[in-house]
Formats: structure tokens, C-alpha cells, sequence
């Protein structure tokens, strides 16, 4: 005989009561419903007063950053405060920073359909538009910190007069081709993942104007079996295919630094860890915006809690093998016996920027230590503070590692200490405007969750006749 | 959701798709396929089973998300896709390390900290980058390709229940193209397959062309389009007298008058068209004064060369005038000033073992009757400001030095042309105790 145990009523399904697979999608939602939602969100004519105002202040914020660019242009890199010997300084910090939070999107969307896991249909569009947009972010800062940007085409192999091509032995290269090569295939996926959805969004359009908008943007798409058998076969390879990439590109992220001969960048420990810092960041930006958006949206019933907790549970995971490559950095310091190195560590936890190094270990391994319990992990407020929380102290991990050790290098009489300017807090902030701007149009135009994957986890109805329309509206529940 | 045949004119049918239908009514049009409509995954699983063993070919499912188990029960075969990707992804791993080689080991090799041209470990990150960017796009583009994607246009768009078939109703279309295709047979297997509704769908017969203007419009564009590529071709593989275009300066490029030229503006304005402007008269320029000209330039008043140093003449300017003309001087002209310095030697030796084109102008002995004769302003002037072959040292040894040198010089000539008989009675033994050079042969 089989037990067959429903979950109670309502939006909680974190229960982890073996003996009933929990439901991914709750509310009584059809797959009807789970389309008028979420196209709705898109087809509503009446402007989100909530969502205007964010809008407003990140096209603002943006504004800001494009001025700040061309001030930065037009007048050089003196600008920034970057120096000798920290040349680098923020723009690379953010750069990193970007990066490591673009690569949860493709993580969620390819290695968790790799795994099976189910419950990546709700946040997988969120994640991977969120890789995009953060990619722009971490791509405008490498591109305006060579300093004669006109000649950034240099970075390709493109032949000139000058019989000149890139140096393809060098890290720095290496990235130029890990990052676009991630950025091209992310959005590749993206959009490959969301033809079906606007596929749905053309069929549903009134307006020709909308439905010709959405009707090229599909491609022609009309969800014929046949074609959705070479889709999912692609789909597949994609996700193969972009699962070593994520892992590559961040590979490659610190080879950037660990190539260097720099003490305190040295180490091999650099890629796994900057990998696992990524999955983390990335993690905790999604939490940082899925949460406001499934409330704003209506989508508490598609993006459960049950989602949410999971996402912690990969924070709580993910911030202990970056507090384990804390630790470690340290270990072998003091166990390889290279006394450059020693005195790398010990100035980055009590040298002139002792103060980022603590911000740091405070925010990514003590703060998502509360994930350890249950009621943290799904309480809304606690998993905010955290997400931001590891979001700060991601952004002060690239910090320390960039400006701490390249501010005492080998020749003590250049060492120096680095002050940023107004320009540096105003571009960071800025790059921020950027991703909201283009976060927010993508809430507004594009289907923010996956509505043909989410009805593939949703349990099929044994007969339509008899399967009941949704008992409340999918507003009510909200 | 209605049971029943589905008609046109349903409540929530958008407005354009009643003036497609009207316009639809007046034209003439064919039978594009037949549509049964499926209220869930397995009643379409079901259908399709036996609308795949009826034995049609020109028939496909429409589902609004990939219903699994679905290829079994339509017959549909493995796609190619993976052998496409593979191929890419092949062809961008050859492709990288083509790449690299070309560029770095054969076409520019350059050594970059002593690290070889073309070896595996330095070049597998960009190898790695591009496999997967080939066989990604390809991935999609093959996908859309296969799919016969993109077609913006497909009877079945018209049909009033897509906006269903792409939420969360099912359908099975079959094709008036398929050989077997007969309207009631097709109807009645769909009906009795458990479709809610089976419908035929109509196209016009005759796809409407686009207007005539488009495809003027479209040439003249394609052809405009070329005309920079064109021109980028000619610049290329021709040559001109005229500058590059240079679209970013640098500084390469600066808007600036060169010494000695002339500015026609200035020309215009002052009557004088020298680009250097020339100092008003009766002004002398910040740090141009020169208080004592005999010590500065060597000249008197009168502008000839001063014959009496203007410095006061000790051991220790001896000393100091020793010790630069070492450093400066004894190069050329030998640490005993008679014209015999390393680069006099190596010259003469180049040219004895055969330099070509070796025109070499010794340098001057300095005990020669000419100079001894010079004024100590002319030697000062001639270390100040070169003579012949030799370049002004005035950038590199300061005023005071530059006399001390000449003093020297000074020391020099005396020390070369003392009769014997002045010469100090040990100096002039250990001289003469020397066998003199050819004395042997007499």
C-alpha cells in the first residue's frame, strides 16, 4: 500500500518529513495559472508605482556611471585613485567582484539540471538574467581601466598594420577570451531558454505592435513536439557545455592573480577557492533580488520558500569552503616557509587594512553560520541581512586581495598606501545602477521565471475535464 | 474551455485576428491541416500513439513545455544535434590552437620571460574558451536550423486556441501534405483519440508578397551597405600620398609649430613669420642673464675670445680638471691629450682590418702648435660648443668644470713641449734611462 501524504494548505513546503516529496510549486496553481501569472506580470498595462520609483533611481544611479565614464576618459585614469604600486585597485576589485556574481546563473541553470535538481526551474531565468546583467557590470571595468579605451580592440587577434597580435601566454588574456566566451554562451542560454516563454507572451499579445515585438523574438517558435525534442537535446549540451565553463571562467579569474610571482596571489588554492567565493556571491545576489521581486510580483507560490532555503543552504555550504581557503592561505603560509609570503598573511589580518580583512571574515563565514538553523534559513529578514551581509564581504574579499598584497610588494621603498577617490565610490555605486536598470526592464518585459520548465515539475492533472480551476486567485495569496 | 467544436469568433480572440479572419473570408483558402486539441500530457501521449501507428509523416505535437516519453509515442528519431555540437566543438578546439600558433610561434614569435612559442599548458585556457563557444552557438543555431527556425510566419499562429496550445492545452496537428492525409479520416481518428475539439485549420492560398517598394528600398540599402566595406577594401590594397586617417590622435599628432617653421598667422600679425617668436628687444628671458660673459661664453667685452682665464687657477681646479678631462675627454683624445683615445685606436684598427667606408677624422692632438696658440676662451668654447666631429659638452659638463678642463689642457701642452733642460734632474734621469724606441737598430 502507498502512503500517499499531501503537504498542508498554504506556502510552506519546507517541511522535511521524508515520506512525502514536497510540492515545488504550491497554491493550487495550474499550469494555466502559472502562465497568467507570470505573463501577467509583463502584459499588466498599468505601471508598478513600487517598481517605477526603483527604476527612476537606478536609471539615475546609471546616469551617474556613463558621466563618471566619460569624466574618466576624457581626463585619464588619474582619476581613480589607483597607484604604483596598486595599479590595479577598485576597478579590478569590482571586476572581480561582478564576475564571481554572474556565475551563479549559469551554475543554477546548467550544473543543477545536470544534478537534477528539480527546484532550479523557479530561479533559473532570475539567475541566469542576473549573470548577464552582472557580466555587463564586470565587463565595462577591465574595458575602461586599459586606459586608451580606443585601442581595446587590441585585446583581440584581430589583424592590423602593425603586424601585431595579443600575447596568448598571458592570464590576462586567458580572461579577455574566458570572460566574453562567458558572456556570449550565458546569454545564448538565456535566451535559448526563454524562446518558448516568449513564444507564450506572442500568442498571448493584443496589441500587434507587442505581439510582433515578441513574435521576432521567438524566432517562430510554436511548441511542436519535434522541435522540443532538439531543444531539449540542446538545451542538455549547453548546460554540459557551460558547466566547465563557469567553472573555467572563475579558474581563469585568479590566474589573473595567481600567475603573478606577487606574494599573497601565489598559491594554487586560488582557483577552487575563487570558484567557491563565486557560487557564494552569486547565491546571495540572487536571494538579495529574487526576494523583493517574488513579493512585488506575486510569485511566492513559484519561487517557495523551499527555494529560498535551498539557496541558504548552498550560502552555508559554499561560505565554509571560503572560510576553509581563509584558513588555508594561512596554513601554508606559515607551513611552505617563504617568509614573503608569511608577511603577506599576517599584514592582510593586521597590517594597514586589517579592517577589510575582519569586514571580510565577518561577513562570509561568520554571518551565514546562522544558516545552521532551520527558522534563519527560512525567515525573509534574516536571509536579507545575510545575502547583503556576504554580498559586502565578498566585494572587501576582492579588495584584500587585490590592494592588500599588491600595496607591499617585494621592494619595500614602493610600497603605498591606496586612498580611493570620489571616482571609485561613485563607479562602484554606479556599476550597481547599471544592474538594476537592466534588472528591473528584464522584470518588466521579459518572463521572469521559466514557464515551460516550471510545468515540467508541476504534477500532470489526471484528467482535464475534471481538474478544478484554482480555488483563489494567485493575488489572494500574496 | 469549451467541450465542443471550436469556432471562430471566440470571446477573447483578439481584435486583429477578426480582421486576419474577415480578410481570410474574401480570399481564397486552402486546407492547411487538422487540429485536435487534448486537455492533458497523457490523453496526448495517448493520441499521438495512434496517430504515429496510422502511419502519417507530416504531423507534430504541440505541447507548451517538453512532455517526456513524447518521442517514443510520436516515433520521432534521435536527433543529429549532439554529432553537429560535437563537429563545433572539434572545430573550435583546432581552431584556438591554430590561432595560437599562427599569431604567436609562426606569424609574430616573440619570447615572453623565456617561455616558449607554442607549447600545450599556456595555451589550453584559450583552446578550452573556444571549444565551448563553438560548440554553445552552434549548439543553438544548429538547434534553430533543424527546427527550420527562424519562421516568423505559420498557419498555426492564426489558429484562436494557440494562445491555449502555449499555455496548458495539447494538440495534434496533422498536415493536409502528408500522402495519407484525408479530412474525415484524420477528424474522425483525432475524435475518437479523446480530443475535446478537432477543427480544421485554413491558409490562404496565395501568401500575400511583399510590396514592390520593399525590394527597391532593400537593393539600394544591400548595396550602401557594401560601400564602406568597399572602401576599406581599396584603402587596403592601394597606396596614397596622403596621410592615414588617424580617428584617435594620440600623440602621434600634435597641433603644434615646429622650431624654424613658419606660422603664416603670426606672419600676418607682426610682419615676422618665424613659428619661434624672437624676444622684444632689450629683454632678457628668466634664467638667460648671464652676469659674468667671460666666465660663461669665454668672450670679453668685445666679443673675442678671452686670453686670460676668468677663474682662479689652483691645484685643486688642476686636480678637478685632471679628473673630468678623464672622464670626458681621454676618449678620444688620449689621457696625454695626443689624439689617441680608445675610439681613435678602435677606429684605426677597423679601418686597417678593412672597415668600409670608414672616413675617420682623427682627433686633435692637443699639444699641437694650433692649439697652444689658442686663446683659452676659443678651448673653452670649443669644449663648450664642439668643433668638426666633436659635439658641445656644454649638456653635460658644467661651466666650472669646463674650465677646470681647459686649465688642464693647459697642463698638458706645457708638460708635451718642455725642453729637456727644464726638466726636473730625477724625472729627466728616469727618462733617460729608458732605451729610446729604434735607438737599438743605430
Amino acid at each position: 500500500m502507498v502512503l500517499v501524504r499531501h503537504m498542508p494548505a498554504g506556502l510552506d513546503n519546507t517541511s522535511d518529513d521524508p515520506s512525502a516529496r514536497q510540492a515545488l510549486i504550491v497554491g493550487n496553481n495550474t499550469y494555466e495559472s502559472v502562465t497568467d501569472k507570470v505573463c501577467g506580470a509583463v502584459e499588466d498595462p498599468r505601471i508598478d508605482k513600487r517598481w517605477l520609483a526603483m527604476f527612476v533611481v537606478a536609471l539615475g544611479v546609471l546616469a551617474t556611471f556613463f558621466g563618471l565614464i566619460v569624466y574618466l576618459i576624457s581626463t585619464g585614469v588619474g582619476v581613480w585613485g589607483n597607484n604604483n604600486p596598486v595599479a590595479w585597485g577598485w576597478p579590478i576589485v569590482n571586476f572581480v567582484f561582478w564576475v564571481g556574481i554572474a556565475h551563479a546563473g549559469t551554475l543554477i541553470s546548467a550544473i543543477l539540471f545536470l544534478l537534477r535538481q528539480d527546484w532550479r526551474t523557479s530561479i533559473n531565468r532570475f539567475a541566469e538574467a542576473m549573470t548577464i546583467f552582472a557580466v555587463v557590470c564586470a565587463g565595462t571595468f577591465p574595458g575602461i581601466h586599459v586606459g586608451r579605451i580606443w585601442v581595446a580592440y587590441w585585446l583581440f587577434p584581430i589583424p592590423n598594420q602593425m603586424s601585431m597580435w595579443p600575447n596568448f601566454r598571458s592570464p590576462l588574456l586567458w580572461d579577455v577570451f574566458a570572460v566574453s566566451t562567458y558572456a556570449s554562451c550565458s546569454l545564448v542560454f538565456w535566451y535559448m531558454g526563454m524562446v518558448p516563454d516568449l513564444a507564450t507572451l506572442r500568442d498571448r499579445a493584443k496589441h500587434p505592435l507587442r505581439r510582433f515585438a515578441y513574435g521576432v523574438l521567438s524566432l517562430g517558435w510554436r511548441h511542436n513536439a519535434r522541435a522540443w525534442h532538439r531543444y531539449e537535446s540542446a538545451y542538455g549540451m549547453l548546460a554540459g557545455l557551460c558547466t566547465p565553463l563557469v567553472l573555467s571562467v572563475h579558474t581563469i579569474v585568479s590566474f589573473d592573480f595567481a600567475v603573478a610571482q606577487l606574494p599573497g596571489w601565489h598559491t594554487t588554492i586560488f582557483p577552487p577557492y575563487f570558484v567557491a567565493g563565486a557560487i557564494f556571491s552569486g547565491f546571495a545576489m540572487v536571494i538579495t533580488v529574487a526576494v523583493p521581486a517574488r513579493a512585488m510580483y506575486g510569485m511566492k507560490d513559484i519561487i517557495t520558500l523551499r527555494h529560498l532555503e535551498n539557496m541558504n543552504k548552498v550560502i552555508l555550504a559554499t561560505g565554509m569552503m571560503v572560510g576553509y581557503a581563509y584558513s588555508m592561505e594561512f596554513f601554508i603560509a606559515w607551513y611552505g616557509g617563504n617568509r614573503y609570503e608569511q608577511f603577506a598573511f599576517i599584514n592582510r589580518a593586521t597590517g594597514p587594512y586589517w579592517w577589510a580583512y575582519w569586514i571580510m571574515v565577518s561577513c562570509n563565514v561568520i554571518s551565514p553560520q546562522i544558516f545552521w538553523f532551520k527558522k534563519a534559513r527560512t525567515s525573509i529578514p534574516i536571509m536579507m541581512v545575510v545575502a547583503i551581509f556576504v554580498n559586502v564581504g565578498m566585494w572587501f574579499e576582492r579588495f584584500v586581495i587585490t590592494v592588500t598584497s599588491l600595496s607591499r610588494d617585494f621592494l619595500p621603498s614602493s610600497w603605498d598606501y591606496f586612498r580611493p577617490t570620489w571616482v571609485d565610490m561613485g563607479m562602484l555605486v554606479g556599476s550597481f545602477g547599471l544592474f538594476f536598470t537592466l534588472f528591473l526592464l528584464f522584470l518588466r518585459f521579459l518572463p521572469m521565471i521559466a514557464i515551460a520548465e516550471v510545468k515540467t515539475v508541476m504534477p500532470r492533472p489526471a484528467k482535464a475535464s475534471g481538474a478544478p480551476e484554482p480555488a483563489e486567485t494567485a493575488a489572494s495569496l500574496n | 474551455m469549451s467541450n465542443g467544436r471550436i469556432t471562430h469568433g471566440s470571446s477573447d480572440e483578439p481584435s486583429w485576428i477578426k480582421d486576419l479572419t474577415a480578410h481570410d473570408e474574401e480570399s481564397e483558402q486552402v486546407l492547411h491541416a487538422v487540429v485536435g486539441e487534448y486537455a492533458t500530457p497523457d490523453e496526448l501521449l495517448h493520441a499521438c500513439e495512434q496517430v504515429r501507428d496510422a502511419g502519417f509523416r507530416d504531423w507534430d505535437a504541440i505541447t507548451p513545455f517538453p512532455i517526456h516519453g513524447i518521442e517514443e509515442s510520436m516515433g520521432v528519431k534521435k536527433t543529429i544535434l549532439p554529432w553537429i555540437v560535437l563537429g563545433a566543438a572539434l572545430s573550435g578546439t583546432t581552431t584556438a590552437l591554430l590561432l595560437q600558433w599562427f599569431t604567436n610561434a609562426y606569424d609574430y614569435p616573440f619570447v615572453i620571460s623565456g617561455k616558449p612559442f607554442f607549447s600545450l599548458p599556456a595555451n589550453i585556457p584559450v583552446t578550452f574558451e573556444l571549444t565551448v563557444l563553438f560548440a554553445v552557438f552552434t549548439g543553438f543555431f544548429a538547434m534553430l536550423g533543424l527546427n527550420l527556425l527562424p519562421a516568423l510566419y505559420n498557419p498555426l499562429f492564426r489558429h484562436p486556441r494557440m494562445k491555449r496550445f502555449s499555455s496548458d492545452r495539447f494538440a495534434i496537428v496533422v498536415e493536409s501534405g502528408d500522402s495519407l492525409f484525408e479530412r474525415e479520416r484524420v477528424e474522425k481518428l483525432l475524435r475518437s483519440s479523446g480530443a475535446v475539439g478537432v477543427e480544421p485549420l485554413f491558409r490562404p492560398a496565395r501568401r500575400a508578397g511583399l510590396p514592390k517598394t520593399f525590394y527597391g528600398v532593400g537593393l539600394v540599402a544591400a548595396v550602401a551597405s557594401l560601400l564602406p566595406l568597399a572602401m576599406i577594401a581599396k584603402a587596403r590594397f592601394t597606396t596614397t600620398e596622403k596621410t592615414r586617417i588617424h580617428i584617435i590622435q594620440d600623440m602621434d599628432m600634435q597641433p603644434k609649430f615646429k622650431a624654424q617653421a613658419p606660422n603664416r598667422l603670426l606672419g600676418a600679425l607682426w610682419n615676422d613669420p618665424r613659428a619661434s617668436i624672437a624676444p622684444v628687444d632689450g629683454t632678457v628671458a628668466r634664467g638667460e642673464y648671464v652676469e659674468d660673459e667671460a666666465f660663461q661664453y669665454g668672450l670679453d667685452d668685445e666679443g673675442a675670445f678671452v686670453k686670460q682665464f676668468p677663474v682662479t687657477v689652483d691645484e685643486h681646479l688642476l686636480a678637478r680638471g685632471e679628473e673630468r678631462f678623464a672622464i670626458f675627454c681621454s676618449v678620444c683624445h688620449g689621457l696625454s691629450g695626443d689624439g689617441n683615445g680608445q675610439v681613435n685606436q678602435r677606429a684605426k684598427a677597423l679601418a686597417v682590418s678593412g672597415g668600409r667606408g670608414m672616413a675617420w677624422a682623427p682627433p686633435a692632438k692637443l699639444f699641437e702648435q694650433r692649439i697652444v696658440d689658442l686663446p683659452v676662451g676659443e678651448i673653452f668654447n670649443t669644449v663648450t660648443n664642439g668643433k668638426n666631429n666633436m659635439k658641445g659638452y656644454a649638456a653635460q659638463i658644467p661651466v666650472e668644470d669646463r674650465w677646470a678642463i681647459v686649465a688642464y689642457v693647459r697642463v698638458l701642452q706645457k708638460a708635451a713641449n718642455v725642453p729637456v733642460g727644464q726638466l726636473p734632474q730625477d724625472v729627466r734621469q728616469e727618462l733617460e734611462s729608458q732605451p729610446v724606441e729604434g735607438e737599438a737598430n743605430k
